[in-house]
């Protein structure tokens, strides 16, 4: 196996720029299972002191608490893996039946490149059941597309009331290595 | 030896007796099934937010309000089944250490909605220990009238961190006291109560 070739400065700059879009956005809470692909963000917001960071146990916790700060008058994100996604089902009732905003950034494994067939099933499950759960799902591939479709999503999130996991694609995110 | 145990109704009305008017009411999210019945039963005021389902949900909804609204008092009244669905949670607030959140857990030590399985509680698990454990700053086990009394003073007070109060309750169900299932409506008013205006 070969090292991965170095990020292109575009492609390692996508996390500071979706970082400014959630900013932007007036997202200053957010709460995460940790995962590989968000290490930059979650650094990032651990060392805003003017954001809230909260580390979860298990992802559901973090569709509920993202429920409360809304209740509370905050905007919050949530950061997951794929293989957190199945956790969450059950809580997605919440936000969908008092139709509260919700963003979820899903990093996606189990697809480009991946080895860990453990990962797969639930993988291919991310989609379809956050759609059966009244969810929109959007997918990123590309590193000039994560902050504006972020930023478009939080837009509709917490200014149209919608609940929006935006998946960052294992393509965009390089397979994992060893 | 059967262990003395208050009646919910009433533990709940005197652990909410100093909750406050105006802007120092405290916030409190219910959790599902009976909790929400209390809770509707000592009054319902628009600094209520009822779950009716999402289990294992109402602490960290809680937590969520409370980090966004830090000069609140925060109040999360939930039962032995949900807070034991969500044990989890009780890590994740001891780490979030916030001082205005208190999860009230009304332990019946059954699952008295579906039939009164006896629940975890019942057979050893120690719900105050366990929050203890976590980092919680203040845990505490109420099994009389008075003792809840006590708690509902603390309540009032400031804290240095979470707290976790365990109310010992009969297993009797008292008649459903039922809010409005219109989550919609819940969220705005609870919302517009802390200033927000629907958008």
């Amino acid at each position: 196996m070969t090292d991965a070739p170095p990020l292109s400065t575009e492609a390692a700059a996508w996390p500071a720029q979706l970082y400014a879009a959630l900013k932007s956005a007036g997202v200053r809470h957010a709460s995460y299972v940790p995962d590989a692909g968000h290490a930059e963000l979650i650094r990032r917001f651990q060392q805003d002191p003017e954001a809230i960071e909260v580390m979860l146990s298990t992802e559901e916790e973090g569709v509920a608490l993202a429920c409360g700060a809304w209740l509370g008058g905050m905007r919050s994100v949530v950061l997951m893996q794929s293989s957190g996604v199945g956790n969450c089902i059950n809580m997605l009732s919440l936000p969908a039946q008092a139709r509260m905003p919700l963003l979820m950034l899903v990093t996606m494994r189990g697809e480009w490149g991946e080895f860990n067939p453990w990962q797969v099933p639930m993988s291919r499950a991310v989609q379809p059941t956050l759609e059966a759960m009244g969810m929109t799902v959007l997918r990123v591939e590309a590193a000039q597309d994560v902050a504006p479709t972020v930023a478009q999503a939080a837009a509709m999130a917490y200014g149209a009331d919608q609940r929006i996991a935006v998946l960052l694609g294992q393509k965009l995110l390089g397979a994992k290595t060893w | 030896m059967v262990s003395q145990t208050v009646e919910r109704r009433a533990a709940v009305a005197a652990l909410l007796a100093e909750r406050g008017e105006g802007e120092a009411r405290a916030l409190v999210v219910s959790g599902l099934g009976s909790p929400t019945w209390d809770l509707h039963a000592a009054g319902d005021v628009p600094e209520n937010f009822y779950l009716w389902g999402a289990m294992g949900g109402a602490a960290m909804v809680a937590l969520g309000v409370a980090q966004a609204q830090p000069a609140r008092r925060v109040i999360a009244l939930t039962g032995d089944g949900e807070q034991l669905m969500a044990l989890g949670a009780l890590a994740t607030i001891g780490a979030a250490k916030p001082s205005n959140l208190t999860v009230v857990v009304l332990d019946n030590e059954h699952y008295a909605e579906t039939g009164a399985q006896p629940s975890h509680t019942g057979r050893g698990v120690d719900m105050a220990e366990v929050a203890r454990a976590c980092g919680f700053a203040e845990t505490a086990v109420a099994r009389s009238l008075s003792e809840v009394e006590t708690l509902g003073a603390r309540l009032a007070e400031p804290a240095n961190g979470p707290r976790l109060f365990v109310v010992k309750i009969g297993v009797e169900a008292p008649p459903r006291s039922l809010p409005t299932r219109d989550a919609p409506y819940l969220k705005t008013r609870f919302r517009e109560a802390l200033g927000f205006k629907p958008g």
